[in-house]
């Protein structure tokens, strides 16, 4: 599919226009990181003071168009030493394109909202904000929007685990909700498929074999 | 208390008393004496749901009132809230796919249709052509199983029942060919990525070209009991008015923005599958009101089955996914012959494929509009984040701004017409 739409002319325009747009940002603008074409698609990193900025341009400039703010959303990396990436998907409607931007920031370490260029941006930097806990400076409302009222913890961290800490059930005695720890009536099962006869050299049980015969160990005597 | 605070009090006991009396049965001197007050009512705010049945769901709306009109809208969501974002990190990109189906469980085939397609970018594959046949048939059947729901309820909210009862009977039909495909009349899990589970039975392309033929009678039915109804028109048009910057502004996509008057739809403009090899029209409308929602969406749903139709003329038999065993699992009666067939299928369910580390934002026009998956792979069998764009989220959004100033009952009007789900909404 992928080469088949690429192929047609109207894909490749797209392809050049955006090759255009990351060969201005690359070249021209300061606080870009990298801005290059990612499996047909526009993808811009670019440093956290500068967001707002470059924002403006996307929306205003009259090559770029970008007049909706399709998504915001986080991924957190937590071995980086500014853990989450804020990925924006814009898309023009007037020019056919998209274009991805994306920050990084961590835990205390603002971003600038957005939600003033569009509308929109609200809810979805409530949402980053309720799941990964990334702060927006300048947010007019930033609460928490999904999840439940009082809690605690931010769900979509790398380092939260699936089953939460609390769990919520509703007491007949008491009649009324009551929060209490998570208690699994089996353990959480996470197994580790990767293949012992393609990615693991040490076969389970056969440590002490594989060491000798890789010569970490020299074998006694 | 003093004897005159008494006199005093009971005196305004007696005006207040006095003014319940009509003017004209008052003699004419107590008239001129009579006190008159301005009354001001001051706002005061309204629970709408969670358990609302024109909430559509699980929507809480504190709507601050002045009057009977509406002054602010605060939705609260996330009732719904399932976590499926972070189930899916911990699932192989196989058992990722049921998910979607649980998303927006009116439209369930769309939603797996962005999975399937991010992961196959992800991966480098390619469905092959049935299966792409099969896809945007299916998908234009969900779209009109999602229009039909969308309409009636809209009616259903608008005091207009007879459609809902015509439209289940439709939705049943189109339902069969659900279960007849997939084994499952609503979570299908049909489309995969690679092309489909399986092949359709025998027979049911001539089923679904039957009813193709059949089915446009009954959307001239449904519009005879709308569309020029005098009540249903006065319940639609120029109710939630939004216009085409406001829209773009507010991240509208699908129906919403088209009746808004903005001319775009996913399928033309970044065809996906084989939407570039049919052809429809794309219908827009100028008001942006109720009615023009309603109208759009009933102008697509005959476009859908005009697509339809172009697929069942266009469609020949092959293979329905790909022809890979590290992607899609071996016929049955393989496993039983082929130790190899029945390692790739043990694999398969077990670990699954790796995805190359990569990420894409694939879109797709599912009838709400623009559902977006935004996939990162990090090289292992599941996906290290699965960023989902309900299309509900940004409408309900707006609700605020649409609503402001628009009565109660005009509330239930806006809300039907902007199509919410909320397995979608709250994920």
């Amino acid at each position: 599919m992928v080469e088949a739409l690429i192929s047609s002319p109207q894909q490749v325009r797209l392809q050049g226009r955006l090759g255009a747009i990351a060969f201005t940002f690359a070249t021209s603008w300061p606080g870009v990181s990298s801005a290059a074409l990612e499996k047909g698609e526009l993808v811009l990193r670019a440093t956290r003071d500068q967001l707002l900025p470059i924002m403006v341009f996307l929306r205003d400039d009259p090559q770029c168009r970008f007049e909706q703010l399709m998504d915001v959303c986080g991924v957190d990396y937590p071995s980086r030493a500014e853990r989450f990436d804020v990925v924006y998907n814009l898309l023009s409607v007037t020019h056919n394109q998209r274009i991805r931007v994306i920050v990084t920031t961590n835990e205390a370490a603002p971003v600038a909202s957005v939600s003033g260029l569009w509308a929109c941006a609200s809810w979805w930097e409530r949402e980053c904000f309720d799941l990964f806990g990334v702060q927006f400076s300048g947010h007019p409302d930033l609460r928490r929007i999904l999840t439940d009222d009082g809690f605690e913890g931010y769900p979509l961290r790398k380092d939260f685990p699936l089953t939460g800490y609390e769990e919520v059930r509703y007491d007949v005695q008491l009649r009324q909700v009551v929060k209490e720890p998570v208690s699994l009536t089996q353990d959480f099962r996470d197994f580790d498929f990767v293949s012992p006869w393609e990615g693991m050299m040490t076969l389970p049980g056969d440590e002490k074999a594989h060491e000798v015969r890789q010569h970490i160990k020299r074998s006694r005597g | 208390m003093m004897d005159a605070d008494k006199k005093t009090l009971l005196n305004e006991a007696d005006n207040i008393l006095r003014t319940d009396i009509p003017e004209t049965l008052l003699p004419a001197n107590q008239v001129e004496t009579l006190e008159r007050k301005t009354l001001e009512i001051d706002s005061h705010a309204l629970n709408f749901g969670p358990q609302h049945p024109s909430a559509h769901g699980v929507l809480r709306l504190v709507l601050e009132m002045e009057g009977e009109l509406v002054a602010r809208t605060v939705p609260h969501i996330g009732l719904l809230h399932r976590g499926t974002e972070k189930l899916i990190e911990y699932k192989t990109y196989q058992k990722a796919l049921p998910y979607f189906d649980r998303l927006d469980y009116v439209s369930p085939m769309c939603e797996e249709q962005a999975f399937a397609l991010a992961t196959e970018k992800l991966l480098g594959i390619e469905a092959p052509e049935r299966a792409r046949w099969l896809r945007v048939m299916f998908a234009e059947i969900t779209r009109i199983l999602n229009h039909i729901l969308n309409i009636t309820a809209l009616g259903l909210d608008c005091g207009a029942v007879t459609p809902a009862l015509w439209g289940y009977e439709e939705r049943e039909k189109l339902l069969e060919f659900y279960e007849a495909a997939s084994g499952a009349r609503f979570h299908a899990n049909y489309f995969r990525p690679g092309g489909v589970a399986r092949d359709i039975p025998a027979g049911l392309e001539d089923k679904i070209g039957a009813w193709a033929k059949e089915f446009p009678a009954w959307i001239d039915e449904l519009e005879g009991l709308l569309t020029a109804n005098r009540i249903w028109k006065q319940r639609t048009v120029g109710i939630g008015v939004f216009s085409s910057e406001q829209a773009l502004s507010w991240g509208f996509s699908g129906p919403c923005l088209r009746a808004s008057g903005v001319p775009w739809d996913l399928r033309r403009t970044q065809p996906y599958d084989n939407y570039h090899k049919v052809e429809f029209n794309v219908p827009v409308a100028r008001h942006g009101d109720c009615y023009d929602r309603y109208l759009v969406r009933v102008a697509e749903m005959r476009e859908s089955v005009t697509i339809i139709e172009q697929c069942l003329s266009q469609i020949r038999p092959g293979a329905v996914k790909v022809q890979d065993p590290k992607f899609s699992p071996p016929p049955r009666a393989e496993m039983k012959r082929s130790m190899e067939a029945l390692i790739h299928h043990f694999k398969l369910y077990s670990e699954g494929y790796h995805v190359p580390p990569g990420a894409t934002y694939t879109a797709v026009e599912s009838p709400k509009g623009e559902f977006g998956v935004y996939l990162v792979a990090d090289g292992s069998n599941r996906p290290y984040r699965c960023k989902i764009r309900p299309t509900g989220f940004a409408h309900l959004q707006a609700l605020d701004e649409m609503s402001r100033r628009s009565m109660l009952a005009d509330m239930v009007a806006v809300l039907g017409s902007l199509d919410l789900v909320f397995g979608e909404i709250d994920r």
